[in-house]
């Protein structure tokens, strides 16, 4: 999964429902780990600014 | 000069945080909070909604924090039709910017060291015992020993990750919210407003919590396994575009409520969560500030029992968790059990609660009253509270 980072408002929803915790928050920045994450599409569809996507 | 050890670290500035560092140093304990952004309270990620009493044991109030004082709540079925439930000067709608900061002061006057642009990164341990935190500070990698850390850290609970626990929410147990605090519009500040629906919130609400007589927050909150097609801000700005077409939004925030409820699993040895990072927030209206303040004080406390005794095991620590289940934690099962059971509301049964609450004379009001009376309406929402409570009761 992908975060335009242009809409992320580093609010963390994502972090909250990732199984596999491939979510990291940095201070302005929330990061995707592809070699963890499983695309299960949970964050993508929890994240309420609509900024993960399973593309680029 | 930052210390190399103290005995509580608390990770997160918030209400919860605050409040825990404040007792565990009223405790005795020395204390170091850890706050990610440059300043606690921003950016603010709430509806700002709160109970004169639940934030009375924590905080004189102060008119410099209070937007406005709410006198009634108002009930908005899917049709439109409502119903006032009147609870005179029992809510405010706070500034949450300067509510958090106050929150902080009082911390700190009692002892607690708080830094903030400072960003917890890991838990360091010592033979397989949690001993430390890693963190940035100012983008510098450094690090502090401790005994206890108390993870305060909202909805993302990294925490408690990094500890082992599992916190991750299943989608049923977190609603996704987008709010905006909207301006030029013409609003009654002595009420906020819910509407419920599943066209307009489903699995949730819109609130409309007012700043003054033009100005509110209003927000959704959308169950997050219902945001699969349409996401929040969607339902919301349709809501606006009708109700408030000539708003100008002057904030606009994203955030996600945790709806779930506090599981044993949260505390472990030298390790304890609180706050929305211990899921401690009413599972059906997404309310948590005075609830992290309660698991504040009650977190901070322990973990100055815990120092004072020197046990950090989570044998020792477990005391939290059964003091919160008696203070707000068996309720809150039952408050979840019925969470799921507004999952699954259509919008018929919505109509029959906001019809069933008008009934309700002013005077006879109560959460207790309206509790019974819809056990009566609905007989399986009874068993429902039954076998919570049973469950609740047969783990103690």
């Amino acid at each position: 999964m992908y975060i335009n980072q242009h809409l992320c408002d580093v609010c963390g929803t994502c972090v909250s429902v990732c199984p596999v915790d491939a979510i990291e928050v940095f201070e302005t920045q929330v990061v995707i780990d592809n070699d963890v994450c499983i695309s299960c599409g949970k964050c993508a569809q929890v994240c309420p600014a609509r900024a993960i996507g399973d593309a680029l | 000069m930052i210390r190399k050890f103290y005995d509580v670290v608390v990770i997160g500035a918030g209400p919860a945080g605050s409040v825990a560092a404040r007792y565990a140093a009223m405790g005795g304990a020395s204390v170091l909070m850890l706050e990610r952004d440059r300043e606690p309270g921003i950016p603010v990620r709430c509806a700002e909604g709160v109970s004169v009493n639940g934030i009375e044991p924590y905080i004189d109030i102060d008119e410099s924090w209070v937007a406005a004082r709410i006198n009634h709540a108002k009930l908005v079925g899917p049709s439109g039709n409502s119903a006032f439930l009147r609870n005179n000067g029992a809510g405010l709608v706070l500034e949450r910017r300067i509510f958090d900061v106050r929150l902080c002061e009082l911390a700190i006057a009692q002892g607690v060291r708080l830094l903030t642009k400072a960003n917890a990164t890991g838990l360091i341990r010592k033979n397989g015992v949690v001993s430390g935190v890693e963190f940035t500070h100012d983008g510098v990698e450094t690090s502090v020993a401790c005994n206890i850390v108390i993870g305060a850290d909202g909805v993302e609970s990294r925490v408690g990750r990094w500890a082992g626990m599992d916190t991750a929410l299943a989608l049923k147990d977190l609603d996704t919210c987008v709010q905006y605090t909207l301006d030029g519009i013409d609003v009654n500040p002595e009420y906020c407003e819910f509407q419920f629906g599943n066209e307009i919130s489903p699995g949730g609400y819109v609130w409309i919590f007012p700043k003054s007589n033009h100005s509110a927050n209003v927000g959704i909150g959308i169950a997050g396994v219902k945001a699969k097609d349409k996401g929040p801000k969607e339902y919301l700005d349709t809501f606006v575009a009708k109700r408030f077409p000539e708003a100008s939004a002057t904030y606009t925030v994203y955030g996600g409520v945790p709806t779930s409820y506090m599981k044993d699993e949260y505390v472990q040895d030298n390790v304890i969560l609180a706050g929305d990072a211990a899921r401690q927030v009413n599972p059906i209206t997404g309310g948590g500030i005075v609830q992290g303040m309660i698991g504040g004080q009650l977190a901070g406390e322990t973990a100055a029992e815990a120092v004072k005794a020197g046990k950090f095991n989570r044998r020792f620590l477990m005391s939290y968790k059964r003091k919160w289940d008696k203070r707000l934690g068996d309720n809150q099962k039952v408050m979840f059990r019925l969470k799921e059971r507004f999952l699954g509301m259509t919008d018929g049964k919505f109509e029959n609660l906001v019809n069933f609450i008008k009934t309700i004379p002013e005077d006879k009001f109560s959460m207790s009253y309206l509790f019974k009376e819809a056990v009566k309406e609905d007989p399986k929402l009874m068993m429902d509270v039954a076998k919570s409570f049973i469950l609740s009761k047969l783990k103690k």
